[in-house]
């Protein structure tokens, strides 16, 4: 059991990494680009737009720790 | 993506996963025992020769679509983590990832650990921190050889650049008989972490059905204003660093009497 917790933790560490919001913010914008590609090609913006929220968002818990 | 990007892309990322490894390497194998640190090394390119081999041909296996939206993701979870630490360290939030300093750190840890004999092993301290090192780095190395290489339909160019970055890397570190300090490493992860996030972002969107306007061209458009995006980050916050440094310096002068 030890082990096997030490091989989930290995995997989340190596995927998903220090900061869980992340992974999120792809997975919700991945699927979110999906849903509305069901009706429309034109949803490449979603993306980008996921990019431009999380990384300073994920910046600034770094940053907002240190003030 | 052309073969010579896919080189230059899959070459960078993995040069930087290699300084990594061989300075674990290297820190082990002069403080305590070359072959026990060898056996490690052979141990985690084993391991790492049979997640590839398995993986490998499963990615390959995979429809296109699928294949871009699963990788696209990770791609892009991996380059924001690594953008994320490029932008704090560029702007002084995060310490500057030192090989100097790190190979100090190890081979100091290295002279203290008890020496023990285990599994026909001599030193085993020197074999587990080699077989982690070379494991832990390796993986990320196949993975983004693998995933690039896959989207591309060019698994064994992808795996030539990987292999190249390794072996120049290693025959450098193991010349000098020193840490790769002189590596610009920071700089290296910043551009890894911009290419990583394009890359995700392009393929992600792909594989969740988005059609992207000008096709693979829109990926000369993603590149450079990811590059930009981050680097306006970095000088917001090293002006928001400097505005904070001066007010805590201010009140100290007021403080002490002309």
């Amino acid at each position: 059991m030890r082990r096997l917790k030490a091989f989930g933790h290995f995997w989340y560490d190596f995927v998903v990494g220090d900061d869980w919001r992340i992974a999120a913010v792809v997975a919700v914008a991945l699927a979110i680009t999906w849903g509305l590609s069901r009706s429309t090609p034109h949803t490449w913006w979603v993306m980008p737009l996921a990019v431009a929220i999380v990384l300073p968002v994920s910046v600034w818990q770094v940053v907002r720790k240190q003030r | 993506m052309n073969a010579g990007a896919l080189f230059f892309a899959v070459f960078l990322a993995c040069a930087v996963e290699a300084v990594e490894a061989t300075t674990i390497v290297l820190a082990v194998g002069t403080t305590r025992e070359w072959r026990s640190t060898a056996r490690g090394v052979f141990a985690g390119l084993i391991v790492l020769a049979a997640v590839v081999a398995a993986l490998g041909p499963a990615l390959s296996a995979l429809p296109l679509q699928s294949l871009r939206l699963v990788v696209g993701g990770l791609l892009l979870i991996f380059g924001l983590q690594w953008l994320r630490k490029a932008v704090l360290r560029a702007s002084g939030y995060k310490a500057l990832h030192d090989e100097a300093e790190i190979f100090q750190e190890q081979v100091a840890a290295a002279q203290t650990a008890p020496r023990e004999h285990r599994a026909g092993v001599g030193d085993w301290y020197a074999f587990t921190l080699a077989f982690k090192g070379v494991l832990l780095e390796g993986l990320e190395v196949a993975f983004i050889a693998l995933t690039f290489g896959s989207n591309q339909h060019d698994i064994p160019l992808a795996a030539i650049a990987a292999a190249a970055a390794v072996v120049v890397v290693t025959a450098v570190g193991f010349a000098i008989r020193a840490p790769l300090a002189r590596v610009p490493e920071n700089g290296m992860k910043f551009v890894v972490g911009v290419m990583l996030c394009a890359f995700g972002t392009f393929w992600g969107a792909e594989g969740a059905g988005a059609a992207w306007p000008g096709s693979d061209a829109a990926l000369l458009v993603l590149v450079p204003a990811i590059a930009l995006y981050a680097l306006a980050m970095v000088a917001m916050l090293r002006q928001l660093r400097q505005r904070r440094e001066q007010r805590t310096v201010e009140p100290v002068r007021e403080a002490v009497p002309s």
